[in-house]
């Protein structure tokens, strides 16, 4: 039991952790029913599955001695961007997909995403 | 036993993307296209990782950060065409 066994048994768990994440995310695209459970299916290929997999990268790298961090750039990038992304995917969604009778007035202001629901906004 | 790990993580990272492939073909409607699109990039970026770590070398870096950054940035831009016919206003 010395220490390259060890980081070698981390970056095999890490990267079957992640691989299998990014598998359920991209099975759950494929087939949930619906365009917002579609949505929330890849977020997990996003946060955990390409987490596990920088992260067995930067294990490999101290483990070969040469070790760097290069990968928490990645790993922050992916992180701050998928809601941003997610949010604005969901947008569209409710631009296509819905007519502006349907939605309820939202609380403060009269819009809906790109929508204008007609209706006054509700005070507090 | 890393080897097997590698190769297994490599099927299924494959898999996914023949699945958000197939999404991307079959989708009904414009987000479930982007959405796809969105989960292709961030597969890739998975991809290009794992070939690092099957190479045991640190080459493959900047690839995998410019593709996570162009996968955003192109994911943003059509959800801006298709909300308001326009990418920069």
């Amino acid at each position: 039991m010395n220490w390259d066994f060890i980081a070698e048994l981390a970056v095999c768990v890490t990267i079957v952790i992640g691989s299998v994440f990014i598998l359920v995310g991209s099975y759950g695209l494929l087939k949930l029913d619906y365009p917002m459970s579609r949505l929330h299916a890849p977020t997990k290929a996003g946060t955990l599955g390409v987490g596990g997999i920088l992260l067995a990268s930067m294990i490999y790298s101290f483990a070969l001695g040469d070790g760097s961090l290069h990968e928490l750039l990645i790993m922050a990038f992916l992180f701050v961007t998928a809601p941003i992304s997610a949010h604005f995917v969901a947008k569209v969604h409710l631009h296509r997909d819905h007519l502006k009778q349907d939605l309820p007035v939202p609380p403060k202001d009269p819009l809906w995403a790109t929508k204008d629901t007609g209706g006054q906004p509700q005070p507090d | 036993m890393i080897g097997y790990a590698i190769a297994f993580g490599f099927v299924c990272v494959a898999l996914a993307q023949i699945m958000s492939m197939i999404r991307l073909i079959i989708g009904p409607g414009v987000g479930d296209r982007v959405l796809a699109l969105d989960t292709m990039s961030v597969n890739a970026v998975a991809l290009i990782v794992l070939l690092g770590i099957a190479g045991g070398t640190q080459i493959y870096f900047e690839a995998a950060l410019i593709i996570a950054m162009l996968g955003f940035v192109s994911t943003v831009a059509y959800c801006r065409f298709v909300l308001r016919g326009d990418i920069i206003e």
